[in-house]
């Protein structure tokens, strides 16, 4: 963080105090510890430590076959739990070369679009309460049900949807399920313009939000912030515009920054709540699209799922995958090797880790009562992006600073390549 | 002598345990109706008792940094305060227990003492989240007391115009003369100015949103009562229920004062009765109007906007009120 632009600090250092939010705070959903140096209410500096969320998932995965590894990558999110899976599909299909079948394609797509309704929806009221405003979150969370009753009505799961897998999906939409997609979508139309009301019309939501937790294109692109919140600065960046996949390559997406709603991108939370609920009206699009325009055919290129570890285990290579979660993009690396069943080598790179650093610009200037809405405004997700918890025999816990850390990773990569 | 005593006794236990129960029942039905207008189904309204019952019972801890016997006084202060507002408020058509004791000014200092008391409280957790809870409360305190005292001054002074001689400050007299039939139609709108200022005072005095600044459980984790448990934290929660009950006496008392006892003809226990009931229904219309919509229909504001908004528009609206019942004196 010794980039030009953007310091820890602002200011002076004297008569400044130091108030600890988290690792548990009612303003943090998951734990996360932030450092707050005060200047009176005014915020004039913050240090951010994670790894209090961390599982070791990527090592559990390496003792677990592919399939097994599928259904342990929905676990690393609640929320994102058709991201994950979405991502290292990709990845698996990438270094194995497995087909997948257009209708598998269209319903990865349209079961991927519902979790980016519900997440936005569930972003929106979790801000709303940060704000105080609890009736605007409860309101929210009732409409937001609609799609978790379509997602389970679909997928017969509220959450971990277990549908993709590797080379299709395991459930089909069949035509008798498509009107509860078509009535649940006309829902969300009816009410989306009272929802961009409640939230953009509303005089004291938008005192709370205007021009709080700011950050500029530049710092949105130097930070390499990712999803909403780069987009809420005007970085047109959408991985489902960039390098379309599944059904997205037959849309003509493009990223949603709040030119859309006729306002200069300023990456404000009030930004980030325009993107939000405008990506909302561009998902009920999209899975309209892929619901009039599925293509008929297989769901999945290789059913038998004794086959597919068959040819799981002979592939040999490594692959990527990415998906544009509803937070940003989630990125997947796998490695596999030929004669295990095991991936040789998982990477997951959750998008809270890429928006983490643009808390610190976002922070810098606001004040006390800012800092929860702040913190919500990057939709972070700590248990997805937290890989590392220094902790000595002792049990004392250390800070590895970016020297120690490149040091390791070159180590591991060394390691891991053998 | 003896038996005014024993009167006056009595009498103020049942102020006392009224009270308190009244306030516990409006808590429990702004629960409830504030989940309603959420779309939620909300405690039931006995909640409130449960609360202080659970709290009674649980441990009550002091926080090592914190300064013990201060810490452990204010919970008491704060509630000891509250409760002798009940006997200079009038309640259900009553003249106050101590009326003659003391007046508006005494209420309006009396009023200032639980925040006062919150706020050294929280100084006194040594957590930096009671501290910054506390400097946040004394900023509110500055910012909603002028408006509420010019409202309150207003009162009495435009009464002492009609009544020269009588203690205007009395909440009895200004309750036994209601200014809305003495005043002309400018006199009207500047009522209605002071009236529309200590509405939205009263959520300030109340801590309720949008003005729950100092408590902020999303910010600062509840801020003055951040480290306060068990029985101290009870009484707190028994001394806001009582505030609220006077809040909306005082309202009521100041702006309200009319019974049905007369407009029926009753007299005697049937009027009482009657007057005690609409009393209760004009208490809760005003912490409703007041408290329970206010806090459904908007978020949290930040102390400097809360204090922008005390000072200037409702100052404003109070002090215009004030102008136009002067002006109406001159007309």
């Amino acid at each position: 963080m010794n980039n030009e632009s953007i310091s820890l600090h602002i200011g002076s250092d004297a008569a400044c105090y130091t108030v600890p939010i988290g690792p548990v705070h009612p303003a943090l959903k998951e734990p996360i510890r932030f450092d707050f140096r005060l200047a009176g209410e005014r915020i004039v500096g913050v240090d951010i430590k994670p790894g209090f969320a961390h599982r070791g998932i990527e090592y559990m995965a390496m003792k677990r076959n592919l399939i097994q590894v599928l259904y342990l990558s929905e676990r690393i999110c609640g929320i994102c739990s058709i991201s994950h899976p979405l991502a290292l599909t990709q990845a698996v299909e990438n270094a194995a070369g497995i087909e997948v079948p257009p209708r598998a394609q269209y319903i990865r797509t349209i079961i991927g679009e519902l979790e980016r309704i519900h997440s936005h929806l569930l972003w929106a009221g979790v801000g709303a309460h940060e704000l105080g405003f609890d009736t605007l979150l409860h309101l929210t969370w009732k409409v937001r049900e609609k799609s978790m009753d379509l997602l389970e009505q679909l997928t017969g799961n509220r959450v971990d949807y277990a549908i993709p897998i590797f080379g299709g999906v395991r459930r089909d939409i069949p035509a008798e399920k498509a009107p509860l997609a078509v009535e649940a979508l006309s829902y969300y139309k009816g009410l989306l313009q009272q929802m961009i009301d409640a939230f953009l019309h509303d005089k004291s939501v938008e005192l709370r939000t205007r021009g709080i937790g700011a950050l500029t294109y530049d710092q949105a692109v130097s930070l390499c912030a990712a999803g909403p919140v780069a987009r809420a600065a005007g970085v047109r960046k959408d991985v489902r515009q960039d390098m379309p996949y599944l059904a997205y390559a037959d849309l003509e997406i493009k990223a949603i920054t709040p030119q859309e709603y006729g306002v200069e991108p300023t990456g404000d939370v009030y930004d980030n709540i325009i993107v939000r609920l405008l990506e909302v009206g561009q998902s009920i699009e999209i899975i309209e699209f892929c619901l009039e325009n599925m293509p008929q055919g297989e769901l999945t290129s290789i059913p038998k799922v004794a086959a597919l570890l068959a040819t799981l285990k002979k592939a040999d290579g490594e692959g990527i995958g990415r998906h544009e979660a509803p937070r940003g993009e989630v990125f997947h690396y796998i490695r596999l090797e030929e004669g295990r069943e095991e991936p040789a080598a998982w990477k997951v790179k959750a998008p809270t880790y890429s928006n983490l650093m643009s808390w610190v610009p976002k922070f810098l200037g606001n004040e006390v009562a800012d800092i929860p809405i702040i913190a919500a405004s990057i939709d972070p997700c700590m248990c997805c992006m937290d890989r590392v918890h220094f902790v000595d025999s002792m049990g004392t816990e250390t800070t590895a600073v970016k020297d120690e850390l490149v040091r390791l990773s070159r180590e591991k990569t060394r390691r891991v390549l053998g | 002598m003896t038996v005014t005593v024993v009167n006056a006794i009595w009498q103020g236990l049942i102020i006392l345990f009224g009270g308190t129960l009244l306030g516990m029942v409006y808590k429990g039905l702004d629960r409830k109706l504030a989940a309603q207008m959420q779309s939620r189904i909300g405690p039931p309204i006995r909640q409130p008792f449960y609360d202080v019952v659970k709290l009674m019972v649980k441990e009550n801890v002091v926080p090592d940094h914190a300064i013990g016997w201060l810490y452990n006084l204010m919970p008491i202060v704060s509630l000891v305060a509250v409760a002798t507002l009940l006997f200079y408020v009038p309640l259900g058509g009553f003249s106050p227990l101590l009326g003659g004791y003391g007046d508006l000014i005494l209420i309006l200092y009396l009023l200032a003492v639980p925040s006062l008391a919150m706020m050294v409280g929280g100084f006194a957790a040594g957590s930096p989240y009671a501290t910054v809870g506390a400097q946040r409360e004394m900023v509110m305190m500055m910012a909603y007391e002028f408006p509420l005292a010019v409202t309150l001054v207003s009162l009495a002074w435009r009464l002492s115009t009609f009544l020269p001689g009588a203690h205007v400050f009395s909440l009895s007299v200004i309750a036994a003369n209601p200014l809305w039939g003495l005043v002309g139609p400018l006199g009207i709108i500047g009522l209605v100015l002071l009236f529309a200022a200590l509405l939205v005072v009263t959520p300030a005095e109340l801590t309720k949103i949008p003005f729950d600044i100092p408590e902020a459980e999303t910010e600062i984790a509840g801020g003055l009562l951040a480290e306060y448990s068990g029985r101290n934290l009870a009484m707190f929660y028994i001394a806001d229920a009582i505030k609220m009950v006077v809040m909306g006496s005082l309202t009521v008392a100041l702006f309200f004062p009319y019974g049905l006892a007369n407009v029926f003809g009753l007299a005697g226990a049937g009027g009482t009765i009657l007057d005690v009931a609409f009393f209760l229904v004009k208490v809760f219309a005003v912490i409703f109007t007041a408290v329970i919509v206010v806090r459904v229909g908007f978020a949290r504001l930040k102390i400097a906007q809360a204090t922008r908004f005390f000072w200037l528009p409702v100052t404003g609206a109070s002090l215009l009120g004030l102008v136009l019942l002067a002006l109406d004196r001159l007309v």
